[in-house]
């Protein structure tokens, strides 16, 4: 078994999967990327399964040395990626030759790049048929412990020599998301949205929100005008993916995939995940706004997403 | 059985069975998260229950919300609304050393309620417990219902680290932490058994729906059982 080697671990760079199925009633995570959008296409471009292991490289600094040659594929943020020191193009594949330096700089746009290997990183899946690093339960991962990548671990792919067809693949321009455009996340109504008098609710939609610095992978933190008059009494419950809950001081906080699985703050609903994959590229600081939709437009939607990457149901 | 559900994601909806907590929900979930996976099988990727609801999560590629619904209503409908608790279910016996040096909120405890120290670990002890929940991190389990001379608010100020296998007690609640973390609960005592074994099957020690007694054990007993003294933050925050 060939692989890359970690020189650098850079910010924050995780070995993650479409996350765990089955677990939440231990009290684990869902764990896995973020931005499904640039994972899975970085898999598909690389005719890789849905299932497969990619790096994460949170806000760059991720230095890789390549062992053995293959055809890896970077969609995401532009994370001023370079291969031996030459600019890398993202969303499309390339070619890399053992002795070969990958190196990912500063960010210009978006917050996560996801680099895939021909053929996935070869990790055995450990809980819920995943290989997520879920740093807070040190649980997942690449050593099992929930451990970031560190200099000198060894990444593991098995070595080959891409075709010509291969490496012409890149992803179709109209599917390649703008990072700076304006953002307005579509939101599921649902949970204790009745408990929520109707001002909080205008409050809620009708200002314009600023990503805080304290997020993480557990929740997003927003900043803005406090929601009032909301009634903290209720009895805590699972929390699926993308919840809005509202806590005492009135910011709201959208539950990610690292969020712990039961919680007892009031949710007005739920951000779609089509739109959390939006979010995951969100930079500190900049506006966010929400708007109600269908649930049926919005599973519709999701399902043509899972259609598209994900059509066998082996997952 | 009567519920009833709101959406939670676009994923999920939280299944409803009652509006209040109460050790008679415990057994009625049970019921409907058996029934429901038997019944759906790989349809359902995710089932969360807590003390009065069961949050399901769905594969979207085999059902939309209302095929969804149609078929967990007739599963539902067929169970009873009254189910007794299992009495003779196996209770599970943990271990606990309950002394000041792993309990820090003993002596507060002692003194909120009017008993000595002795009094206040016979009282925890006594009683077994249901698992409401599982939830906040990996086998962290909820359990219910202390007795109310015992029942005291979280810490103003939550510890920024818990060691692993502190018992402690939050209002009607007790639990054991699992993993190092921060937390507010009233600190009585501590088990050297593993509450969260990511390598076993089921890596959480206790399962929603069962029953659990604290046995104590004394300071050598701990240490023989591989218990950790040298490891509590509020040793070393006082050096």
């Amino acid at each position: 078994m060939m692989g890359m080697i970690v020189k650098r671990p850079g910010i924050l760079a995780l070995l993650q999967d479409a996350g765990r199925r089955g677990v939440m009633h231990y009290g684990l995570a869902n764990g896995g990327v973020m931005d499904r959008h640039a994972w899975a296409w970085a898999n598909h471009l690389l005719g890789n399964s849905w299932g497969a292991p990619a790096i994460e490289v949170a806000l760059g600094g991720l230095v890789l040395e390549v062992k053995a040659c293959t055809a890896i594929a970077v969609c995401g943020a532009d994370l001023s990626l370079q291969l031996n020191g030459e600019p890398l193009p993202l969303w499309r594949v390339h070619r890399v030759e053992p002795g070969d330096e990958l190196s990912f700089g500063h960010p210009r746009q978006g917050m996560r790049a996801y680099l895939a290997v021909s053929g996935g990183f070869q990790v055995s899946p450990s809980l819920g048929q995943s290989c997520a690093t879920v740093m807070r339960e040190g649980t997942g991962g690449l050593q099992g412990n929930g451990q970031r990548l560190q200099a000198g671990d060894i990444l593991p792919f098995v070595a080959q020599s891409p075709s010509d067809t291969l490496l012409a693949r890149r992803v179709p321009d109209r599917w390649i998301p703008d990072y700076q455009a304006d953002l307005t996340l579509d939101v599921v109504l649902g949970a204790q949205v009745d408990a929520f008098p109707a001002e909080a609710l205008a409050q809620f939609f009708d200002q314009s929100w600023t990503v805080s610095t304290s997020s993480d992978r557990m929740g997003a933190r927003l900043e803005g005008g406090a929601i009032k008059g909301l009634s903290q009494r209720m009895i805590s419950e699972g929390i699926g993916l993308g919840a809005i809950q509202v806590p005492a001081d009135g910011q709201p906080i959208i539950l990610l995939n690292d969020r712990q699985t039961v919680g007892g703050y009031p949710k007005l609903g739920a951000v779609t995940p089509r739109a959390l994959d939006l979010l995951a590229q969100c930079q500190f600081g900049r506006p966010v706004s929400f708007v109600p939709t269908a649930l049926h437009d919005a599973q519709r939607q999701e399902r043509q997403f899972l259609n598209f990457f994900a059509s066998t149901l082996s997952m | 059985m009567q519920w009833h559900y709101e959406i939670a994601a676009v994923d999920a909806i939280t299944l409803y069975f009652g509006r209040d907590i109460e050790l008679a929900q415990v057994a009625r979930i049970q019921a409907a998260q058996d029934a429901l996976a038997t019944a759906l099988k790989e349809r359902v990727i995710d089932m969360v229950p807590a003390y009065t609801s069961l949050l399901l999560r769905y594969d979207l590629r085999q059902d939309d919300l209302a095929h969804l619904l149609a078929d967990i209503a007739p599963v539902l409908a067929a169970l009873p609304e009254v189910l007794e608790v299992d009495h003779d279910a196996p209770v599970i016996d943990l271990p606990v050393y309950y002394a000041p040096e792993v309990g820090p909120e003993l002596p507060l405890l002692a003194e909120r309620s009017g008993l000595t120290i002795d009094q206040v670990i016979e009282c925890h002890s006594a009683l077994v417990y249901q698992v409401f929940a599982i939830g906040f991190a990996p086998g962290f389990a909820y359990l219910g219902e202390v007795a109310e001379t015992l029942r005291t608010p979280r810490l103003a100020t939550p510890r920024k680290r818990v060691p692993v296998g502190a018992l402690g007690i939050a209002d009607s609640q007790t639990a054991i932490y699992p993993l190092v973390s921060p937390g507010g609960w009233n600190l009585i005592g501590r088990t050297p058994e593993a509450m969260f074994r990511p390598d076993q099957t089921p890596p959480s020690r206790l399962q929603a729906g069962q029953q659990v007694k604290f046995c104590p054990i004394n300071r050598e007993r701990y240490l023989e059982m591989g218990g950790r003294l040298d490891d509590l933050p509020w040793q070393q925050e006082a050096h």
